[in-house]
């Protein structure tokens, strides 16, 4: 009976000190692959050859995506305004939520399960086929070479992937709204230009989805960095970063949230 | 160094980010419509000001022009000071009335400006000396009650 409960606990504590110990390693390879980036633009092309697969080949699931968010977003939220006689101010619904929330976050959802678990599969791998060692045999820097072009092209990509996915929302709302509803097109964008603050929802919107571009490609990275050089450990590992990163996402997207409010 | 498909595309990836941020804040947002004219500043004293924030409009005849800067409690007074800023293309006389109105009847609070017939013009750092309190629906209400029941009598 005392044995089953200590070992309970033993397991418990077991995984509290592992995650606090994944997440102080995690942190110093974050400090690791700062450290190293210069290569990453002094040689750009390994930069921009990443930012071709993360960001230009997720273009396609972004743009479509914001689209039918828009669309459901003018949709719905005719649907709700009609009921105040409201139906002018459906234009800065849509672009509110868009811009401060959905086009950030969405957007960053989509990177990590797209792109993220990509990343995750592809340095994983190269790990297993041990081609990260044959680097350092050769005095290449793995995290310089292979993890540093891939960390920043995300942090490039997330912002203007958001900011993509924010005007084709606002877009698909446009359709939906004013095309097929038949919302007054002048209220539509002149109550969105009056409610919606350059610095207050733009930026803020800009800098949220900055902080997620650090954050998913960072959790990406180490995790494939980390995992274990074998299938299992590989699938793992992609999961976990679309796990954690996807948690990561929603909790940061609060606590900014919280910051900025109180800001402004 | 040769260049590649393989740069065009994300050259082409770039371009449409960037041109996401400007059509944001020049067709979505209020950089392109208001913030680039020059303002002057007045100042506004109002017993109650209601629900009006910081950033709200303010119209004459319906027309935006300007926005409420600043909103503070003068203590010597015990008034609302409100501090708008208006563009430097609309100039008003200085027997202008200050209303803080609501737009629709659950719609946001802004400052309605109705012009007199002064010859001078409002110069910056001025003050609005007359004005009108926002409506406050409790004391509407109140006052509704109030005359009904007297009414009976």
């Amino acid at each position: 009976m005392i044995a089953a409960i200590t070992e309970n606990l033993t397991g418990i504590g077991r995984r509290v000190v592992g995650a606090v110990w994944r997440i102080g390693h995690g942190t110093r390879f974050l400090g690791l692959i700062l450290f190293h980036s210069g290569t990453s633009f002094r040689r750009f092309r390994l930069t921009v050859k990443e930012l071709f697969f993360s960001g230009v080949m997720s273009l396609i699931i972004i743009l479509v995506a914001g689209m039918f968010v828009g669309m459901v977003l003018g949709l719905q939220g005719y649907e709700t305004l009609k009921r105040y006689g409201s139906e002018s101010a459906l234009g800065s619904l849509v672009a509110l939520s868009l811009v401060r929330e959905l086009g950030p976050v969405l957007a960053a959802l989509l990177f990590a399960s797209r792109a993220g678990s990509a990343m995750t599969a592809e340095i994983g791998l190269m790990k297993a086929t041990e081609q990260i060692s044959a680097m350092e045999m050769m005095a290449i820097n793995p995290i310089a070479r292979v993890v540093a072009p891939r960390f920043w092209a995300g942090v490039l990509a997330v912002p203007l992937l958001a900011a993509m996915f924010s005007v084709m929302g606002v877009f698909g709302g446009y359709i939906v709204g004013v095309v097929l509803i038949g919302v007054d097109e002048g209220s539509f964008w002149s109550q969105m230009q009056s409610t919606v603050d350059f610095r207050y929802d733009i930026l803020n919107g800009v800098i949220k989805s900055c902080v997620f571009g650090v954050v998913v490609t960072a959790i990406a990275l180490f995790e494939g960095y980390d995992a274990p050089p074998t299938a299992e450990g590989v699938s793992g590992a992609t999961t976990r970063t679309v796990v954690e990163s996807s948690l990561a996402i929603l909790i940061l997207d609060f606590i900014l949230t919280a910051l900025m409010i109180q800001e402004g | 160094m040769e260049r590649t498909t393989l740069d065009l595309w994300v050259g082409i990836f770039v371009v449409a980010g960037l041109g996401a941020l400007i059509v944001l804040a020049l067709k979505v947002g209020n950089l392109g419509t208001y913030n680039v004219s020059e303002t002057y500043q007045l100042q506004a004293y109002f017993s109650n000001i209601g629900g009006l924030k910081a950033k709200a409009a303010i119209k004459s005849s319906g027309v935006l022009v300007g926005r409420v800067t600043d909103i503070t409690l003068d203590t010597e007074r015990f008034e609302a000071k409100v501090t708008m800023s208006i563009d430097k293309r609309y100039q008003f006389p200085k027997d202008t009335f200050a209303n803080i109105l609501t737009s629709g009847l659950l719609g946001e609070q802004y400052i309605g400006l109705i012009p007199g017939g002064d010859e001078e013009v409002f110069k910056g750092g001025d003050v609005v000396k007359k004005t009108q309190s926002a409506v406050v629906l409790e004391d509407l209400i109140g006052k509704f009650l109030y005359s009904t029941a007297s009414d009976k009598k």
